[in-house]
């Protein structure tokens, strides 16, 4: 084990762990964000350059500090490290630049994008960036794709994390699709207009931090905040079965993995059971998914029982016992 | 007269054929290597001779290698970078073509020093004719008992391959280069683990460019003693430079370390003045990548001493009175050249090579270059030339590998030395567009 300061807060992890991941260990505000790097999935990480970080002091035995800012989901701790995150000015500069760097030719179609609301883009800009941009040049574009029919690519959206590629490369045997070409003219496609088909590829979806590989099977059907995310599994040969049906009513209208805290896929899904079953008679339905994530979605503590009381109006300031003590109907005036 | 050790046989009539290179010295050094030297002992040489790194950084070439991890069961590796591609820099280019020898006889010594079986010359696409050439130089070594299976008797063994690039600038840098030549798209790696520990094929790998291991014969053959009594302090030997932009004579000069910029540029031995007698404006130093400096700052140090091609000397303690040796890329600017069209046009270059792996580089070279065109062209705002430095910062340091620092460095010293021709542009749009104005600071508007 090592102990490292993190933000001032000490922490103690096993050797190996990356500053990120030690930072998670101490968990609320001092986690850097992360748009590329993704735990599952090996070789990601350090692209985006959202987590950097200053590393003050490398070591017990070599206290210098790095003389540049470090990505921290890719730097192993060392023990006596010294690292300071949301302390640091020229962290939160170069965070604020990343924001503006990665908007720039992010369109802001949150209103019609079926990823607003989970999208780790709009939570890391809200958080870290501006609410205006200096940039004045035409916005670059792409062609649309057709990619099948069951994932949507709006490339336009894409800040190339490359998170898509490694799933496909890492849980699936039919990989067709990669990165072509370069710098700003870089994009995430298929080689000579190809169908990304295979029984894992629905899980791109859920890896992509940004609206840019979407579900077809439930674009445009309903925002996710009005959906109700319900635990559920099935008995699945492919994978282990073990899904959020997103709800509306008795209507399925979606199908995801189940995601960590940090949005993370904690088990990958097949094709199957993402788009095939989209009955409740299909599933062992659970009970309510527990959002923790600070989105749209969590806003509205759906795993609370639904009783016909009125609203609170402090709602944002409430916390989980408050709600527990009194029991609301939220957002329905009686 | 300086002393030649790298292109005194340059000259030669057929130098490029085994035989001649042989008549003149040639091999020397492998035969002293193999025969009387141990691995260990070769690397200290190099260490102790003061060599740096020729491709730009100026690490001490034989620390380098020994930082090479101990095989584990893992072969190593010596990969030779010749994927010399940064605008202004054509040295390598010129050694491999007239003397593939001596880069052949270098990657010889050098591999047999780090233990490696196999190493690899990675050169650029375009340069197909060289490796051409350089495909016939290994064919004679082969032939000669240089190559293959055990050297001159002496039990060591080595193959040696040389392999093109796709001709993207990316892949002269290590990691980048390493990925290209594993067969993959040539994106930097992250940094740790670095190539000395995980370089090709995931192996233990020193990757060198072209000057330094053509450097390595003559300090074994001569002694690394022999070698550090030539420069200044720690810019030990010699240094291909290649000089172009507005002299009288463009061309590749093998230089001592420490000779005075002012000479450099205004001898007949090397530069030959600026043409057409005109004034000199600016020069880079070192590539494309390093900064920009001005007649008064290159000719002399912030502290008034003279300034000398040495790493420590253009360097200057700091980028702001500063700039770097780099990979000899010496390009001289005459009074006539417009700063911030020039910079438009690196813009332009390190935003078409940037790889697009990471978000500052992907999205900031276009930036700046957009930037810089809108001001060149008539239609910056004041604003403009502080956003320019705002995103150069945004950019530099920020990246996983040095070509972010490679696009910044020049826009934010262009911006930090020739201020005012960048406002003169946003003021006078009309001016700063007809064909052939030039902003003259002396002549206060137009040269």
């Amino acid at each position: 084990m090592v102990k490292i300061t993190f933000d001032g807060i000490e922490v103690e992890v096993e050797e190996g762990t990356t500053i990120l991941n030690a930072a998670r260990k101490i968990g609320g505000d001092v986690v850097p964000p992360a748009m590329c790097y993704y735990t599952p999935l090996k070789g990601s990480g350090g692209k985006c350059r959202a987590c950097l970080v200053k590393v003050a002091a490398g070591s017990a035995k070599d206290p210098r500090p790095m003389p540049k800012l470090v990505a921290s989901c890719i730097t192993p701790v060392q023990d006596g490290m010294v690292v300071e995150n949301t302390t640091n000015p020229d962290v939160l500069a170069a965070r604020k630049g990343v924001v503006e760097m990665l908007l720039i030719n992010h369109p802001l179609d949150c209103p019609i994008c079926d990823q607003a609301g989970e999208c780790d883009l709009q939570n890391f800009s809200y958080e870290h960036g501006t609410s205006a941009t200096r940039y004045e040049e035409e916005r670059r574009t792409f062609e649309k794709k057709d990619i099948g029919p069951l994932i949507q690519l709006h490339m336009t959206r894409c800040i190339l994390c490359y998170r898509c590629v490694y799933t496909a490369d890492q849980i699936t045997d039919k990989r067709v699709h990669g990165v072509l070409g370069r710098g700003d003219a870089a994009e995430i496609g298929t080689y000579i207009e190809n169908v990304i088909d295979n029984e894992f590829s629905g899980n791109v979806i859920d890896v992509c931090p940004v609206g840019a590989l979407t579900d077809k099977t439930f674009r445009f059907k309903n925002r996710v905040w009005f959906t109700k995310p319900m635990d559920a599994h099935r008995d699945c040969p492919t994978c282990s079965g073990k899904v959020v049906l997103w709800m509306r009513g008795n209507d399925v209208l979606r199908v995801t993995g189940r995601k960590d805290k940090y949005g993370e896929v904690q088990e990958f899904i097949c094709n199957e059971c993402r788009f095939d079953h989209k009955d409740p008679q299909d599933w062992t339905i659970e009970g309510p998914r527990h959002i923790d994530q600070g989105s749209v979605i969590s806003a509205n503590h759906y795993e609370l029982p639904v009783l016909n009381v009125p609203v609170v109006p402090n709602l944002p300031g409430s916390t989980e016992e408050d709600l527990k003590s009194t029991p609301f109907n939220l957002g329905r005036q009686v | 007269m300086g002393r030649k050790l790298l292109t005194e046989h340059i000259n030669v009539e057929g130098i490029e054929t085994f035989d001649v290179y042989r008549k003149h010295g040639g091999y020397a050094s492998v035969e002293k290597a193999l025969k009387t030297m141990s691995p260990e002992e070769v690397v200290e040489e190099v260490k102790t001779s003061g060599l740096r790194g020729r491709g730009g950084a100026g690490f001490p070439t034989g620390m380098k290698w020994s930082f090479l991890a101990k095989p584990e069961g893992k072969p190593r590796y010596l990969v030779c970078n010749a994927d010399e591609s940064e605008p202004g820099t054509f040295k390598d280019r010129y050694l491999m073509e007239k003397l593939p020898h001596l880069l052949v006889e270098g990657m010889i010594t050098s591999s047999y020093a780090l233990g490696c079986r196999t190493s690899y010359i990675y050169i650029r696409g375009e340069l197909m004719y060289i490796l051409r050439i350089l495909e016939k130089a290994i064919a004679e070594a082969y032939a000669n008992g240089f190559l293959g299976e055990n050297i001159l008797g002496s039990g060591y063994s080595l193959d040696l391959h040389v392999h093109p690039g796709g001709g993207a600038y990316i892949c002269g840098e290590e990691t980048a280069l390493l990925e290209s030549l594993e067969g993959k798209r040539g994106n930097p790696r992250n940094k740790p683990p670095f190539p000395a520990v995980w370089g090709l094929y995931g192996s233990p790998t020193v990757v060198n460019n072209v000057e330094s291991i053509a450097t390595v014969p003559w300090i074994i053959t001569n002694t690394a003693a022999e070698y550090a009594k030539i420069g200044v302090g720690r810019s030990t030997g010699t240094k291909l430079i290649s000089a172009g932009g507005n002299i009288n004579k463009p061309g590749v000069y093998e230089i001592e370390l420490g000779v005075p910029v002012e000479e450099f540029i205004y001898s007949d031995e090397y530069c030959g003045g600026i043409w057409k007698g005109r004034d000199m404006k600016a020069v880079i130093a070192g590539g494309s990548s390093v900064p920009i400096l001005p007649k008064d700052l290159i000719l002399k140090t912030a502290a008034g001493e003279d300034r000398l091609m040495t790493y420590e000397s253009l360097s200057d303690g700091g980028f702001a009175t500063g700039t770097m040796l780099g990979s000899g890329g010496f390009f001289v600017m005459d009074d006539q050249t417009c700063i911030v069209r020039h910079t438009w046009t690196l813009a332009r270059f390190y935003h078409h090579e940037s790889c697009g792996q990471c978000s500052p580089c992907r999205e900031g070279t276009g930036w700046l270059e957009k930037v810089l065109h809108r001001i060149e062209y008539g239609h910056g705002h004041m604003h403009d030339i502080d956003l320019l430095v705002s995103v150069a910062k945004q950019i530099e340091g920020n990246t996983i590998c040095p070509l972010g620092d490679a696009a910044a460095w020049p826009v934010a010293a262009a911006v930090r030395h020739f201020r005012e021709e960048f406002e003169w542009h946003v003021k006078h749009p009309e001016q700063a567009t007809s064909p052939g104005a030039v902003f003259n600071k002396n002549a206060s508007v137009l040269a």
